[in-house]
């Protein structure tokens, strides 16, 4: 498959309809067009591996602007690490959200997309997923290494690598309707901040507050669960809202 | 048929010519509720015994709270009637709606801060109220950029409608986890503004207000749609002869 958006997007125009022994031919063309998505999304992205660090290399930025502006004291640091970590977290997947649709509504491969005929809501749920693979995951993975700088306990580590893992999952699909919304607008950035931040701030409550509790050792399924809500109910409605946008911003 | 009545509110020239005609009859009422309910409120009402005279501020306060998220709802209503049956004007009144809803925000954080200094000792408290007050401002300003940001009127109407309804479904839940966060840090150490036991002589001027801030509300809505309605048509022929009586 070649890097450039165009004739990825017609392979996938005339993807073989393979059908699944079970469901409707339809539901499989969905399936198989969401798979072909999500595979040249990452593979692309893998193209341009520079890309893929630099929400990291923030994050880890922002962490450490707190020692320095507020104090070295690590007791300190572990009291404000939750809030750290989230706020640090938010932004850098805010700064990812730009990558997520801004090169394929660039080279047309969105509307090649929207004229495939297959469902754009599954394409766009397949979008969401890599650019959660590329970003989200990467961001939980890294926060072990961010919560220890600000003298996080190490036993609390799983617990926060599991709820920046799912927070990060809302927090992709609320930003893909906030991307999707501001296509075509130039110098967007200010505005999609302020249209995905408002709607992003129970995913900040509920991970900071299951991060506070990893750090004091308290069982957090409470928080994650709710989390998980959040996520859920994005996964059902966000790619259905991300989808409408970017027909409207293709019209 | 007996929906004609319903399909002619669709078109521009009729829903220019109505909004003139029934601006009176929401302006009106709307300013004899809302004289009323002052001179009920700050004359007629005894001081509160806890809070003194200060409690009076509610009877701004509570109004403006209440018509920041009736307006956001009738703003996302009306933006999912014009996304889905894609009627020109419903999508004139959700624009028209923002601004509106906007301000009884701005208008409820300052008669709220003002109410904290002598009730709390502080302008700015983390209320959950006051903090999800503040974020429905946050949305509404959002709504209002977006559609500020993108230059083609029907594809603005239609983007910012779906943010729109993104948001409602947002409210509720947003509201409830800012709640949920406030009680963690603190119990609520203060009177709510909202006892149930109100006396007659102090709710019924607060429920006059209500009523009163309801109308302005359309009374104001009316008059910005038709601005509105004028903005968008402003290439069509009906606009000369609608301007020129």
């Amino acid at each position: 498959m070649s890097a450039s958006g165009a004739p990825a997007a017609d392979a996938l125009a005339g993807a073989p309809a393979r059908a699944f022994s079970a469901g409707s031919p339809a539901a499989a063309h969905a399936l198989d067009a969401a798979r072909l998505a999500l595979l040249r999304d990452l593979r692309l992205a893998f193209r341009k591996r520079g890309q893929l660090v630099q929400p990291l290399a923030f994050f880890v930025l922002v962490t450490m602007l707190f020692p320095l502006a507020v104090s070295p004291e690590l007791a300190r640091l572990r009291e404000l690490a939750p809030g750290v970590l989230w706020v640090a977290a938010l932004l850098a997947s805010l700064l990812a959200l730009e990558f997520l649709f801004r090169d394929d509504a660039y080279d047309g491969t969105l509307e090649q997309y929207a004229l495939s005929g297959r469902s754009l809501t599954g394409l766009m749920f397949a979008k969401t997923a890599a650019h959660w693979l590329l970003t989200g995951l990467p961001l939980a993975l890294m926060a072990p290494l961010a919560g220890l700088s600000l003298g996080v306990p190490p036993p609390a580590i799983p617990g926060i690598i599991v709820a920046v893992a799912v927070g990060s999952v809302a927090l992709s699909l609320i930003g893909s309707v906030g991307a999707a919304l501001t296509l075509g607008i130039k110098r967007s950035g200010a505005l999609l901040s302020l249209l995905t931040l408002p709607l992003s701030l129970p995913v900040l409550i509920f991970g900071a507050r299951a991060t506070q509790l990893a750090i004091n050792g308290a069982p957090l399924l409470a928080p994650l669960e709710l989390l998980g809500a959040l996520a859920v109910l994005g996964v059902t409605l966000a790619p259905l809202a991300a989808a409408a946008a970017v027909r409207i911003s293709l019209e | 048929m007996t929906w004609t009545w319903f399909h002619r509110l669709g078109s521009p020239p009729y829903i220019y010519a109505l909004a003139a005609r029934l601006t009176p009859w929401f302006a009106w009422p709307a300013a004899l509720l809302i004289l009323a309910g002052l001179w009920g409120g700050l004359v007629l009402a005894p001081p509160d015994y806890q809070q003194g005279e200060g409690f009076r501020i509610i009877y701004v306060h509570a109004p403006s709270g209440w018509m920041s998220m009736m307006v956001y709802t009738t703003m996302a209503i009306s933006a999912a009637i014009g996304l889905v049956w894609r009627i020109k004007v419903a999508h004139a009144v959700a624009a028209s709606c923002a601004p509106i809803g906007a301000s009884f925000t701005f208008a409820g954080l300052v008669t709220g801060a003002l109410w904290g200094q002598p009730m709390w000792g502080t302008y700015w408290e983390w209320d959950p109220r006051l903090t999800s007050e503040l974020i429905l401002l946050f949305l509404y300003l959002g709504y209002m950029g977006l559609r500020a940001a993108i230059e083609d009127t029907q594809r603005a109407d239609r983007a910012s409608a779906v943010l729109a309804v993104v948001g409602v479904v947002n409210v509720p839940i947003i509201h409830y986890s800012v709640t949920w966060w406030n009680s963690l840090h603190q119990a609520p150490s203060v009177m709510r503004l909202a006892r149930p036991n109100m006396p007659p002589a102090m709710l019924t001027p607060l429920l006059l207000m209500l009523l009163g801030f309801t109308l302005f509300f359309a009374a104001v809505l009316l008059v910005r749609l038709r601005g509105e309605v004028l903005n968008r048509e402003r290439t069509a022929s009906w606009i000369r002869e609608a301007v020129s009586t």
